[in-house]
């Protein structure tokens, strides 16, 4: 029933980006009108889906599931959980105000960048509702061209040293998580299905999923990416196997978030990309690297999770306090506002090892939060630099007596970021570090100690910078006849002060979302680590008959 | 009767060919009758070799009578006729590009037609070849086709050098295929094919020249193949060469080539024989066919990624993907044969499509060949640098491209033939490749153009160009209809 509108999410960005390549160039004003009216589309029909969503439900909703590639069991299988709907909706809520703002700051081969971008946007979606992963490496891969081209084309003065940098890294990462994924393919269809056919033959919500295999039991796959599936095998993994595919994924998806000391490529990428591609990288693309510490890295191999989750928590924790400090001396607003992020992302990689239930739904949180107010950070630096071309915070000071309207969302914005309480960044934050501090895992304190100074050095740059930016006389007369905001900045910039004040006052709109998806994750996590059950029933049994049997 | 149907698509190629070149002799001085008359003749061939894939494995089975007209020296249907098809395309696509880019070198001749044709006959040979002297005689034909081709551009120094280094290297390199062939002939007392595959099974073989001959014979093909350490021509050869024949041989060329691999692959190694011998020295060969493998796609990644030239850096990253390829025979079981199946065909796009690009870009005398002609060919022919752009992603294996599917095939194949480290290798030298492939783009969107660009046509090259690039787009959504096919030729 809610197939239409899902599968509308999904691939209305990627209708729109086709459709675009038939309009001719010089149309720019018909270009950027009707991807606007796509992308907001897109977000319109993804309410449905918001609204249609069942809370209670942890497991996944609205599943569609096709055969693709029948010799690979791979499947266009897609289907959201509380935290996927989270992240698509900030993927469909965000979008159409970066393509706002790039009215502004996008002024040359235009039909080309909105191909790009709502090709990008249908990467993102897919990434987050992707269940298999065959079809997720896809669509990971797939934002990679939109986004080296945005970078490199539309970018700043160093553009080709970040595009590149962007693109190595992150493939250095994929093609590693590439090969843990035929591994673990194979390994789940040649090794653990054939040797446990139960898992598939004796569960009937994977089942009907193969339905060949109501009538010929033995053509179980040999090889097969269906995330769903290889969900429940996974527990069979041996740990020593377990221990290298979660270090593939790890890799790849630490270098997206990026966490410390992956994080090089992104103070330039988000230094030389244009206004928009910085929203949408900070904004949405470094949350697929978290969304799969989260999906993959906790869900499949939870045995090699708690062994790393110390080590991965402490470069977390280096990377909050890391990214605070190297902020602390930025000259260049974009560039401090770049490492603020890499700050940031290390509550949410913290509050997911910490696998507790207050750290997991905090760093989904977190991640929206992160969104947006990073998202909007970037949206007024982008605002600045429109007017001024430049980003060095000496060129500024005094802008709070010509742009009155620009200081107070920028302040929102600066609060949001720093964790003032009553807005979005002190929810996630809290509930991460409370995560941490409460975390069995963990067992220690030190993660949450250290980690709040990330909280005081954040207080302490961004407001440091925002005084030298916005208070004072005004130094620089470039900067006596600045305009205020326009009409269409307020449009990009007010949606967002909505929802950083509505989280900050009740998030409890946005958590119990993913609260189901979360508990039945944490639930797992702990019996996997007390030993005390196994995920599917007919293991459990047969491993208690066996007990029985031992005395 | 029925034999006569089935290798209809032979009887046609080699009839059409041979009046093709007679036909020169009558035409006079019009260069497109011999072309359109090539280009019905690949069409044809493909048409029929269809059909045949078409008829059902049992009838096939049934109808072939070794006693009879072909005395079990030829196959039909199935993955020959498949290749049939691959190589036919790879003739159409190098025929359609040809015809501007000679007649901007201001080259044309009607037998550069004809020998194509010719070439495909060989080609066909090869993957109709029951028979190790059936085979012998498929890549001969291909080769000497290929001799000539390369220095086709008989003033041009560098042709010739291309031509004589290629010839006098392959002659060499047949000796080690000749003689590789007469020690599996000593050690089966057959060339046929299936007939040492049987005695293979029963191990009623002797093994030492069984293994020695298939090491001399795996020579001789990694030669063809250009695999490290045999593929020092390579570069040359295709730098060489005419830019259509450079995509055609490394495409269609490679894939005979890999098909002859596979023949013998398939009949002759048996890792898992009962008679210990046979399974300890098929196990060693394909462990060294493993490491040749791994170090072809290092060695042709990591030099490719210094290369000033386009044509030179494509002629390196070729031989990185007959490493690719080669990992299909190491795997050695249908996953791989049809990994090698799909990737050639998606590969024949990628690659043809690649040097069509550069051949228009080309001008007379190997100019504009260097990577900083290409600047800002996006501002100045913005069609040519997408779909340049296209051909680049596809051949670094970046989804949806059908270059990716390949490869993942390919891995699939290799892991389930227990090669996990060499698709590590793989994918180490995957990530290398990108550097040089994502480099072309940069010069073609982020720099500036130069100002003293040629004129350059297209026409019918881009006929070619389409092809390939919906061939790449079409087979990187739905990837299952080839390779869902593929794994039932075998």
């Amino acid at each position: 029933m809610f197939m239409i509108p899902f599968l509308l999410t999904l691939f209305l960005p990627l209708l729109s980006s086709i459709l675009l390549l038939f309009v001719p160039r010089e149309k720019t004003q018909a270009i950027k009108i009707s991807s606007l009216v796509f992308s907001l589309l897109t977000f319109a029909i993804s309410l449905v889906l918001f609204f249609n969503f069942d809370h209670s439900n942890g497991g996944f909703q609205f599943v569609i599931n096709t055969v693709w590639i029948k010799s690979l069991d791979a499947g266009f299988r897609i289907g959201l959980d509380g935290m996927s709907l989270m992240l698509v909706m900030l993927t469909t809520f965000i979008s159409p105000i970066a393509l706002l703002a790039s009215f502004d700051s996008i002024k040359k081969r235009e039909k080309e960048y909105y191909i790009m971008y709502m090709l990008l946007q249908f990467g993102m979606t897919g990434v987050f509702v992707a269940l298999d992963l065959f079809l997720f490496y896809i669509f990971w891969e797939i934002i990679l061209i939109p986004m080296y081209f945005i970078i490199g084309l539309w970018g700043g003065k160093n553009r080709i040293y970040a595009a590149v940098k962007f693109f190595i890294f992150t493939v250095v990462g994929s093609l590693f998580m590439l090969l843990a994924v035929v591994w673990l393919a194979y390994y789940t269809g040649s090794y653990i299905l054939i040797s446990n056919p139960q898992i598939l033959l004796q569960n009937p919500d994977l089942l009907k999923y193969y339905p060949e295999l109501s009538t010929d039991s033995l053509s179980l796959p040999t090889f097969t990416t269906n995330f769903l599936l290889i969900r429940e095998a996974s527990v069979l993994i041996p740990f020593d196997i377990q221990k290298w595919l979660f270090l593939a994924f790890a890799l790849s998806f630490c270098i997206k978030v990026p966490l410390f000391p992956l994080h090089t490529w992104l103070a330039d990428a988000h230094t030389e990309a244009p206004t928009p591609g910085s929203v949408i990288l900070a904004g949405i693309l470094l949350k697929m690297g978290t969304y799969g510490l989260i999906r993959f890295n906790l869900d499949l191999f939870p045995n090699a999770a708690f062994e790393y989750a110390s080590i991965i928590s402490w470069l977390a924790v280096i990377g909050i306090v890391y990214g605070a400090l190297v902020a602390m001396v930025q000259t260049d607003v974009k560039r401090l506002v770049a490492f603020s992020s890499v700050s940031h992302l290390g509550f949410v990689v913290l509050g997911i090892f910490s696998m507790t239930n207050e750290g997991i739904q905090g760093a989904i949180i977190q991640m929206i939060n992160h969104g947006l107010s990073t998202g909007m950070l970037f949206l007024c630096v982008g605002i600045i630099y429109e007017r001024r071309h430049t980003r060095d915070i000496i060129e500024f000071g005094g802008l709070a007596r010509v742009m009155p309207a620009f200081t107070v969302f920028f302040a929102i914005a600066m609060l949001a970021s720093v964790g003032l309480p009553g807005l979005n960044g002190f929810v996630g934050e809290y509930l991460t570090l409370l995560g941490a501090f409460i975390s069995p895992v963990l067992d220690s304190y030190l993660y949450t100690i250290i980690g709040a100074t990330g909280v005081i050095f954040a207080a302490c740059y961004l407001l440091l910078m925002f005084q030298k930016v916005m208070f004072g006389e005004i130094t620089n007369p470039l900067n006596q006849n600045l305009s205020d905001i326009t009409k269409r900045e307020w449009v990009t910039l007010v949606p967002i002060v909505i929802f950083i004040v509505w989280i900050g006052i009740y998030p409890r709109t946005f958590l119990s979302v993913s609260e189901s998806s979360t508990r039945e994750l944490v639930i797992k996590l702990e019996n996997i680590r007390e030993g005390k059950a196994m995920e599917f029933p007919i293991l459990r049994e047969a491993k208690l008959n066996n007990d029985i049997s031992d005395k | 009767m029925q034999e006569w149907i089935l290798s209809l698509p032979l009887i046609l190629i080699s009839g059409f060919a041979i009046i093709a070149m007679l036909l020169i002799v009558f035409i006079g001085r019009r260069n497109a009758p011999i072309m359109y008359l090539s280009l019905f003749a690949l069409i044809t061939t493909a048409l029929s070799s269809l059909y045949t894939l078409s008829i059902p494995n049992e009838i096939i089975k049934s109808s072939v009578n070794p006693d009879s007209i072909f005395a079990n020296m030829l196959i039909y249907g199935n993955y020959s006729a498949f290749f049939d098809i691959i190589f036919c395309l790879a003739g159409v696509l190098t025929i359609l590009a040809s015809q501007n880019y000679l007649h901007q070198e201001e080259y044309e001749h009607k037998e550069y037609y004809v020998l194509i044709l010719y070439a495909v006959a060989g080609m066909m040979f090869i993957s109709h070849s029951n028979n190790l002297l059936m085979l012998f005689i498929g890549i001969e034909t291909m080769s000497i086709t290929f001799y000539i081709l390369a220095g086709y551009f008989r003033f041009e120094e560098r042709s010739v050098e291309s031509s004589l280094k290629y010839f006098l290297l392959g002659a060499f390199a047949t000796g080690f295929l000749v003689y590789g062939i007469a020690l599996l002939y000593g050690a089966t007392g057959t060339l046929d094919l299936s007939l040492i595959n049987s005695k293979v099974i029963q191990g009623d073989i002797h093994y030492t020249y069984l293994i020695i001959g298939l090491g001399l014979l795996f020579i001789g093909l990694a030669f063809k193949v250009a695999a490290f350490p045999f593929h020092m021509w390579a570069p040359d050869v295709y730098e060489g060469a005419p830019t259509p024949i450079t995509g055609f041989m490394s495409t269609a060329g490679k894939a005979a080539a890999l098909v002859a691999f596979i023949i013998i692959a398939k009949n002759v190694i048996d890792i898992n024989s009962i008679y210990p011998e046979i399974a300890i020295g098929s196990s060693t060969l394909t462990m060294i066919v493993a490491f040749l493998a791994g170090a072809t796609m290092l060695l042709g990644n990591i030099v490719a990624l210094v290369q000033k030239s386009v044509k030179r850096m494509l002629a390196y990253s070729s031989i990185a993907h007959a490493g690719y390829l080669l990992m299909g025979i190491v795997a050695n079981n249908p996953r791989g044969w049809a990994g090698i199946a799909f990737y050639a065909t998606v590969y024949l796009f990628m690659q043809i499509g690649a040097f069509v690009i550069i051949g228009i870009i080309e001008k007379k005398s190997f100019k504009y060949l260097n990577l900083s002609d290409y600047s800002g060919l996006s501002k100045t022919k913005p069609a040519l640098a997408a779909l340049m752009a296209l051909f680049m992603f596809s051949l670094a294996g970046i989804p949806p491209m059908a270059g990716f599917f390949g490869k993942y095939y390919l891995f699939v194949a290799a892991i389930e033939a227990g090669y996990l480290w060499l698709t590590i290798i793989a994918v180490i030298s995957s990530i290398i490749s990108m550097y040089f492939y994502i480099g072309l783009i940069i010069y073609m969107y982020f720099n500036e153009p130069a100002d003293d660009r040629p004129q350059i046509n297209v026409g019918l090259s881009s006929i070619t160009l389409v092809i390939s690039s919906l061939g790449i787009l079409f087979f990187g959504i739905f990837p299952h209809l080839l390779i869902d096919f593929a794994s039932k030729l075998f």
